[in-house]
């Protein structure tokens, strides 16, 4: 017991890095979603093809191909940066697909006359997309986007097998050096984010009651 | 037709098979005030969106203000923002109070400061009799009161025409009049107006002319009285046998 005590605040130091990991990576997600559903949406093909293209390859390969690639690959075409900053580029690649796929349900759930309304104002199609679509979609997605959020925070724990120090890795650790404690410290670091998930569904309930919008 | 602010020439268009405007030539004076009149699916949706683009056409020629319809781009979205729609189900943006909805438009596409758009959407919401609803959302409101909402959404780009779509028939009975009453006076202000309506009284009252729409053409064209009470076609006369019962 005193063991995992002790133990306690380098796990718990551990989260910092997981959260963090989770709150970039779920913003660079959202702006590439945000930017991946538009361009779904434009009525420039090649750009629907692009994006169409990226969502199917990306959204089906398993997070640890997906880490694995940006890791390893990228370094022989010559691009090196951190791991820390590697396992962001390949949580926000993946994430940033079921942020896209998210919101264009929430795109299509608009209305199109108010689309139409807004085109014949003549607001341009970007216009259209930042003043009438995107803020309706983005309110309708809130719950469907917590979901998508809390996987992400999940998915950090890949992270660990690529040399980041979150808070799997810092547990699998710990589990060699204590042999003896090993499923209180799994315990310890599984309530650890069970509590952090209950948080964010929290904050998104609360988001989603501000986001309503009465039809 | 020099004086002419709208006209289509020779306007076909397809939809897959169907054939939805067949030949449609029209013009629209400014200032004038002009009803489409026809059965359900003869066109008259299709032949009002394609003036603004809405709905792309296959061939003939669609002039406003003397240009031709650009393609898309700024072209067209400036054209857009000068020929106002209002639609048969309002289409207010839901997650914009009514002031928003009339000022986005102004403070968008026209780059109006905020307060100027602010103060032109109070005065124009106080024009369509609805001044105490700035601050509520669309779904707050009557179907009466979205429809002057939209309409003065419309008005706020300060647009050379109006095309409006049955714009009382998703209306309560009881809702009709205050927006024919609002479209009446638009009309008496010298609005240029293209009005797809069943409302014959509103026709009889507010048109200089009626345009008769059947399976995609233009069958008759006439000042209302005429229209009215001696009507050329067969297909007029058994639409209104119809619509005046
Ligand atoms: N987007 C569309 N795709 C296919 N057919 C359409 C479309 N819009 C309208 N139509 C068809 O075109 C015809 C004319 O429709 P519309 O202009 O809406 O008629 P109206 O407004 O006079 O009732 C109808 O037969 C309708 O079914
Ligand atoms: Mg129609």
């Amino acid at each position: 017991m005193n063991e995992l005590i002790g133990a306690l605040p380098i796990l718990l130091h551990a989260f910092v890095t997981t959260l963090e990991l989770t709150f970039l990576a779920a913003l660079t997600s959202l702006v590439v979603g945000i930017i991946a559903a538009a361009m779904r949406v434009s009525p420039v093909p090649p750009l629907r093809w692009a994006v169409s293209v990226y969502v199917r390859f990306v959204r089906n390969t398993p997070l640890t191909i997906v880490f694995f690639i940006t890791v390893f690959g990228l370094p022989q075409v010559g691009i090196n940066f951190s791991f820390f900053a590697f396992a962001l580029l390949a949580l926000t690649l993946y994430t940033g697909t079921f942020v896209a796929e998210t919101l264009r349900a929430g795109i299509q759930a608009i209305p199109i006359g108010q689309i139409e309304a807004a085109r014949a104002t003549g607001l341009t199609f970007i216009q259209v997309l930042r003043y009438v679509v995107l803020p309706q979609a983005l309110r309708s997605v809130v719950p469907p986007l917590a979901s998508v959020f809390i996987a992400l925070f999940k998915n950090t724990s890949i992270a660990s097998a690529f040399g980041v120090a979150e808070a799997i890795g810092t547990m699998t650790n710990m589990v060699n050096v204590h042999s003896t404690i090993v499923l209180w410290v799994m315990g310890a670091t599984a309530i650890i984010y069970i509590a952090f998930a209950l948080l964010f569904g929290r904050a998104f309930a609360w988001l989603e009651r501000k986001a309503l919008i009465v039809r | 037709m020099p004086d002419s602010l709208i006209v289509l020439d020779k306007v076909n268009k397809w939809f897959g098979g169907l054939h939805a405007l067949r030949d449609i030539n029209l013009s629209v004076k400014a200032g004038e005030v002009v009803v489409v009149a026809g059965p359900s699916g003869s066109g008259k949706s299709t032949m009002c969106r394609t003036i603004n683009r809405l709905e792309t056409i296959d061939n003939g020629t669609i002039f406003v203000n003397g240009e031709p319809l650009p393609a898309e781009g700024r072209e067209l979205a400036k054209l857009r923002s000068e020929v106002a729609m209002v639609f048969q189900q309002f289409n207010l943006f839901s997650h914009l109070n009514i002031l928003d909805n009339v000022a986005l438009g102004p403070m968008k596409v026209r780059r109006q400061p905020k307060a100027e758009a602010h103060q032109q959407a109070r005065d124009l919401l106080v024009r369509v009799g609805i001044g105490d609803q700035a601050e509520k959302y669309p779904a707050q409101l009557s179907g009466g009161q979205q429809q002057r909402a939209a309409i003065a959404r419309a008005l706020a780009m300060r647009p050379k025409a109006i095309l409006f779509d049955e714009p009382t028939s998703a209306l309560d009975p009881e809702m009709v009049n205050e927006v024919l009453e609002v479209m009446t006076q638009l009309a008496r202000d010298g609005m240029t107006m293209l009005v797809v309506t069943h409302e014959m009284g509103f026709a009889r009252r507010v048109a200089h002319r009626v345009v008769f729409m059947d399976t995609g053409q233009i069958v008759e064209e006439a000042p209302p009285e005429a229209f009215f009470t001696n009507p050329q076609t067969e297909r007029a006369r058994d639409f209104l046998g119809k619509i005046l019962k």
